[in-house]
């Protein structure tokens, strides 16, 4: 009965039906493990364990009278993007305060509705704005996994777990969840994936409901789950879709059962690898990993064809034109008037100012800026509408490519996961994380990430499948290929259970700081006090 | 592309973003840099090509003109930060 919260959802599903354990077993080994890590990993801002188990209560009763839906009593993290029915939603913003929905998003309630349980809300960036989960009013989320030291032991630096959906990796790897919902506007559901060693999908643009998510860029912002295996993530996805009369966007095709899918094999598959990803000096086990993950799916079965998509390296900044564009009118309505803070002001424009001066954090401030000036009397021909016209000629790259090739394979980020810190002074440094990621949202397509490596210091590598519009069923053929060949990726060291009490007893060459102690002082300062402990920003 | 402190303050104005004078000064290094950096679009030939409006070709679907929700004063005001009955409450903007 140990360790249920190790299982996987097929695992966990299988168990539940056979009566092995039950959902409110299942559940509680969740929220014992939240407990005992979350302190360290900070993934969760807030758990919401009274829900859950009332929710698990509900599914042993499905499950005793044979009434089990699809997700039955499986127990998911929710990124806080998504708005939850009476459950504090924020976007990891100080600017939401206690904002607390009376709607439910349709990707929530459509994984609710199939019996899931809700084991709280997960950290990300805010406003989903940022690569390394850094920009968190909640403060930074912990990475699992850690670097290699020269004598073999696994160094103390933090790393980041990747943004903007760093929250969910985090949890899935660490087994704080079975599986996690996501978002990826630009690469925040498969960067988090390859930097934790877990598996993530962004969707076609219109297979899942954007509505009750927090928006960021309309045109782009997709959901998808984060999962430990490509199996799971199928199993996630089917739940999560749906055409949704709510968000016209949402396309009104069927929902294929990806699960079913994956048995079909590589025979025959087209895999396009494009010569533009190549980028100047990209690093030797970076090309390692591709070529290794090259021959996996050439031994199952797939013909590998070189490929151009020639506009790639304008994706990223038209990407940072479109986005913050788009970022910029969908965050207008925090206004501190209808929701969430109010820093009142000496008239109305004042209270507009204070409030979204004080809400907003940097990341999301400098976005908005860049928006509102590339947007303005006489710059709209000169950045946005180019960038959409960019934006097309990406598109038709692709189109191009699918004459010739089934789905295409690539990296998905450039480097393993880095320290907290190493990127944040320098956006364009940060921003060129989603270098291999950007397009596929540029471009509406589907997008994959699967673990198919470590780094020299012991640190998850993943690689990206792209697919044709609508054609998820191929990328987790094609991914579970890679999970075959590649084996999955446990994180080695388990220190963030317990309390961090393992940290504590062994020698650090630094003098040890006494982390209760660190954290109260640190709270005095200004800066600190918008770092606070799990489930509080100061306002 | 370069901007100066006053098109940055210009820019937060318009956005209703407060700004401290340090601030200003830092985003003028940050925004120039972007705006810089974005540049490299001008090396593409654009002069024939649509913008994308959207990445996949549907026809939006329409419904009946009709009322779909409604009386939901409560929940529309609820997470309001000032209420009086059903209405937001804001500084005097009509003298």
């Amino acid at each position: 009965m140990t360790d249920l919260n190790k299982l996987t959802i097929a695992e966990a599903r299988e168990g539940l039906r056979k009566k092995q354990f039950s959902a409110t077993e299942l559940t509680q080994a969740f929220l014992k493990a939240i407990e005992a890590g979350n302190t360290a990993l900070n993934a969760y801002v807030l758990p919401t364990p009274e829900l859950a188990l009332r929710q698990a209560k509900e599914s042993d009763k499905r499950l005793a009278s044979g009434e089990a839906r699809a997700l039955e009593g499986l127990p998911l993290g929710n990124k806080d993007l998504f708005c939850t029915y009476d459950q504090r939603t924020t976007a990891s913003s100080k600017i939401l305060d206690d904002f607390k929905p009376t709607y439910e998003s349709t990707v929530g309630a459509n994984l609710w509705d199939a019996g899931a349980v809700m084991l709280g809300k997960l950290n990300c960036d805010e406003f989903a704005m940022g690569s390394s989960n850094e920009t968190s009013a909640f403060g930074p989320v912990v990475n699992p996994w850690r670097r290699k030291g020269k004598d073999g032991a696994r160094a103390r630096d933090k790393l980041v777990p990747g943004g903007s959906s760093g929250g969910s990796s985090a949890a899935v790897a660490a087994d704080l969840c079975l599986a996690a919902t996501a978002t990826d506007t630009g690469g925040s559901i498969r960067q988090p994936a390859a930097l934790t060693g877990t598996v993530g999908i962004k969707p076609t643009y219109g297979r899942c409901s954007r509505w009750g998510i927090v928006a960021f860029a309309s045109s782009l912002d997709q959901a998808g789950p984060l999962a430990k295996t490509v199996r799971d993530a199928a199993i996630m996805l089917k739940a999560m879709a749906s055409h949704d009369p709510k968000d016209s966007t949402s396309v009104d095709t069927p929902v294929p059962d990806y699960e079913a899918a994956l048995g079909r094999g590589l025979k025959g598959l087209r895999v396009g690898v494009p010569r533009e990803y190549r980028v100047e000096g990209m690093s030797k086990e970076i090309d390692k990993l591709w070529q290794d993950g090259i021959a996996w799916l050439k031994a199952a079965g797939a013909t590998i064809h070189d490929i151009s998509l020639p506009h790639t390296k304008y994706a990223l900044p038209a990407y940072y034109i479109v986005a913050p564009a788009e970022a910029s009118s969908n965050l207008a309505r925090y206004d501190g008037v209808r929701y969430g803070l109010r820093v009142p002001g000496k008239d109305l424009i004042g209270t507009y100012e204070a409030t979204r001066g004080a809400g907003f954090g940097k990341e999301v401030r400098r976005r908005i800026l860049i928006g509102t000036y590339v947007l303005s009397a006489g710059y709209y021909d000169a950045y946005y509408l180019k960038a959409q016209k960019v934006r097309t000629l990406i598109k038709r790259d692709f189109d191009e490519a699918w004459t010739s090739v089934d789905v295409v394979l690539t990296p998905t980020t450039p480097t393993p996961a880095f320290a907290f810190g190493e990127k944040l002074g320098d956006p364009i440094a940060m921003y060129l994380e989603d270098i291999f990621t950007v397009t596929v949202n540029m471009a509406g397509l589907p997008g994959i990430s699967v673990p198919a490596g470590l780094s020299a210091q012991g640190t998850p590598l993943g690689l990206q499948l792209i697919g044709k519009p609508f054609d998820e069923a191929t990328l987790f053929r094609a991914a579970l290929a890679i999970e075959d060949a590649a084996g999955r990726f446990p994180v080695p060291e388990r220190w963030w259970e317990g309390d961090g009490k393992t940290q504590k007893k062994t020698p650090e060459k630094a003098p040890a700081k006494k982390p209760a102690k660190k954290a109260a002082v640190k709270k005095t300062g200004a800066k600190a006090a918008a770092r606070p402990k799990t489930g509080s920003r100061k306002k | 592309m370069q901007v100066d402190e006053a098109t940055v303050k210009r820019i937060a104005r318009l956005a209703r973003i407060k700004i401290t004078e340090e601030e200003a000064k830092g985003l003028v290094k940050e925004l120039s840099g972007i705006l810089s950096w974005v540049e490299q679009l001008d090396e593409v030939d654009t002069s024939a090509v649509e913008p994308m409006t959207r990445v996949v070709p549907i026809e939006l679907k329409k419904r009946a003109d009709v009322v779909t929700d409604g009386d939901i004063a409560d929940d529309i005001v609820k997470n309001a930060p000032m209420v009086e009955d059903h209405y937001f409450v804001v500084p005097k903007v009509v003298e």
